[in-house]
């Protein structure tokens, strides 16, 4: 136990000790959004992967998280105050979910899915409206509070370690059992004991909380929203899908994987091909979601435990 | 006072009365046999008592308790259990995370859920399937596993559905066992099962439904020789 927190603690060490080596800002950057992406991506996991309930419109919390941060420092306090938000933007996006949740997981299907889509476009729309808010379409813009990007890369870095840690954690406990249960067939899992709106209602909220996070983080560290972005269908919503697809939806280092290749891949082609670099990330997409569906590190898992049972006897059919 | 008790329970699906004003109980400590052929709504009683769906008419007592309008999660937490006919594994779940999970029912700890499962798996002579995915077990396996994550939850009163349906003589030989060793432990058993050479060996009282209506009740040899049982299961000789 100790060695393998001793092992588990040198990644973890050189990561921190990273921005004392590199300086370069823009490798920074990449690395930021890097983790942004992992959190992003871990938090989809748990409700869309683990718990088998896809949302079509996470950009609601996300939105959610950066306008809250956003309107904290629009109104009057300093741009290191508004750092509050991070935790207010999760809490806001939570509450946001707590009512779309209580609303959407007593019905079953695409019920939930297509609801938070729909969300996610309402408030686009609110927030475009709402002009003494949120500034309209015009978005809100401040000075970010710190000048080197070693401290955005710190702060990002805890928050995706918080999350990795507590998916950990609840995944290992009956709140893990309960979520995989409800994912692998509902009525067996109500029959079992499990109140199923209830923990499904859990799952939403951890995941639309560290959502909220990322979102008012994802402010904090641009100095820039507007409604086109921070509630974007195909930039957010659908990103954190593909990103988490692609690196193994319900494993614990699939979306870290997803995020570190979207991030490279989107930049390395935008550099090389200016616009439409998109394009080869969908490409990529695709040929994973082809030839290997459980994406990168589901994969990997399947030729591992293929490996084991195939070495382990199969059990003998029992004599009566 | 019965275990469970239902009174005068219907249930309608649109035009079809699936149970019919169906009066009956199990008592501590008993195997109770359900037979009936195809669509006479066995399944819907199981459904009905486990709360799947609420009934069109009636009551059902739980230990003098209504649960009818209860929703599954807290049925089975008062202590009934149940299999699935169409076998429910968790599929991407080996066989002891699948009862782990139900073990949850009675903890909040790991480490409790898991001595739990292993009990449950060992009592149904699982052990060596422990570590397979759920959905990679053969048929005689699934419907094994149905029985050891009911017992898990720790019930008072035990429903199987089918438990011995597409079974070798060799499993149902060793099912039937299993059976009166859950019985021996003190569970009480409704069972619902065609293979009449089973349901007479086990059951001690019988109940035999058709079009949703009781039509006898009884000891097993009394049942079997009803003959509107007979005529039930062979037809009405025409003259």
């Amino acid at each position: 136990m100790v060695k393998k927190a001793f092992l588990a603690g040198i990644p973890l060490a050189l990561l921190v000790l990273f921005p004392l080596a590199i300086k370069n800002p823009y490798v920074l950057h990449l690395l930021i959004m890097s983790l942004l992406w992992i959190l992003l991506g871990q938090s989809w996991n748990l409700l869309g992967g683990y718990t088998g309930q896809v949302s079509f419109g996470h950009a609601a919390f996300f939105g959610v998280g950066a306008y809250t941060s956003a309107i904290l420092v629009k109104s009057g306090l300093s741009p290191a105050a508004a750092w509050s938000g991070l935790l207010l933007g999760g809490i806001m996006a939570a509450l946001l979910a707590s009512v779309i949740g209580w609303i959407c997981f007593r019905l079953r299907g695409p019920y939930f899915a297509l609801s938070v889509l729909a969300l996610s476009e309402v408030l686009r729309l609110v927030a475009v409206n709402w002009k003494q808010l949120t500034n309209g379409a015009e978005g809100i813009l401040y000075i970010p509070a710190f000048t080197s990007k070693a401290y955005y890369y710190w702060i990002i870095l805890a928050l995706a370690a918080v999350c990795f840690g507590v998916i950990r954690v609840v995944m290992r406990s009956k709140l893990g059992f309960y979520f995989l249960s409800i994912r692998e067939d509902q009525d067996c899992a109500e029959s079992l004991g499990i109140d199923t709106t209830k923990y499904k209602l859990y799952s939403l909220l951890i995941s639309a909380f560290f959502t909220g996070v990322a979102g008012s983080f994802y402010m904090n560290y641009l100095g820039f929203i507007d409604p086109g972005i921070v509630f974007s269908v195909h930039d957010i919503s659908v990103m954190m899908i593909l990103v988490t697809m692609l690196g193994g939806v319900a494993t614990m280092w699939g979306p870290a994987v997803g995020a570190v290749l979207y991030i490279l891949v989107s930049e390395l082609f935008r550099v090389w091909v200016k616009s439409g670099h998109l394009i080869f990330f969908g490409v990529l997409i695709i040929v994973i979601i082809i030839f290997f569906p459980q994406g990168i590190v589901g994969t990997i898992n399947q030729w591992r435990s293929g490996r084991r049972q195939r070495r382990a006897a199969v059990p003998k059919q029992e004599a009566a | 006072m019965s275990l469970l008790e239902l009174k005068t329970v219907s249930k309608r699906f649109g035009g079809l009365m699936a149970v019919d004003n169906m009066s009956f109980a199990v008592e501590k400590g008993e195997i109770l046999g359900l037979i009936g052929p195809n669509g006479a709504g066995k399944t819907t009683i199981f459904n009905l008592i486990n709360g799947y769906f609420p009934p069109t008419a009636g009551a059902i007592f739980l230990n003098g308790e209504r649960i009818d309008g209860s929703k599954p999660h807290v049925v089975c937490r008062r202590g009934l259990a149940r299999t699935f006919q169409v076998v429910k594994p968790l599929a991407r779940l080996t066989v002891l995370e699948n009862v782990m999970a139900s073990a949850f029912c009675r903890t909040d700890k790991r480490e409790q859920a898991h001595a739990m499962a292993l009990d449950a798996t060992a009592f149904t002579e699982m052990d060596a399937w422990r570590d397979r995915p759920a959905g990679s077990l053969p048929l005689g396996m699934r419907k094994r596993l149905e029985m050891a994550r009911a017992l898990a939850t720790r019930p008072e009163l035990l429903l199987l559905d089918e438990n011995f349906a597409g079974l070798n003589p060799a499993e149902v030989e060793k099912t039937i066992e299993i059976v009166k060793k859950i019985h021996g432990s003190g569970i009480t058993i409704l069972i619902i099962e065609h293979n009449m050479r089973v349901i007479m060996a086990i059951s001690h009282r019988l109940l035999c439904i058709n079009y949703g209506e009781k039509i006898a009740e009884g000891t097993p040899r009394e049942v079997a020789d009803n003959q509107q049982v007979i005529d039930a299961y062979l037809g009405v000789a025409s003259a």
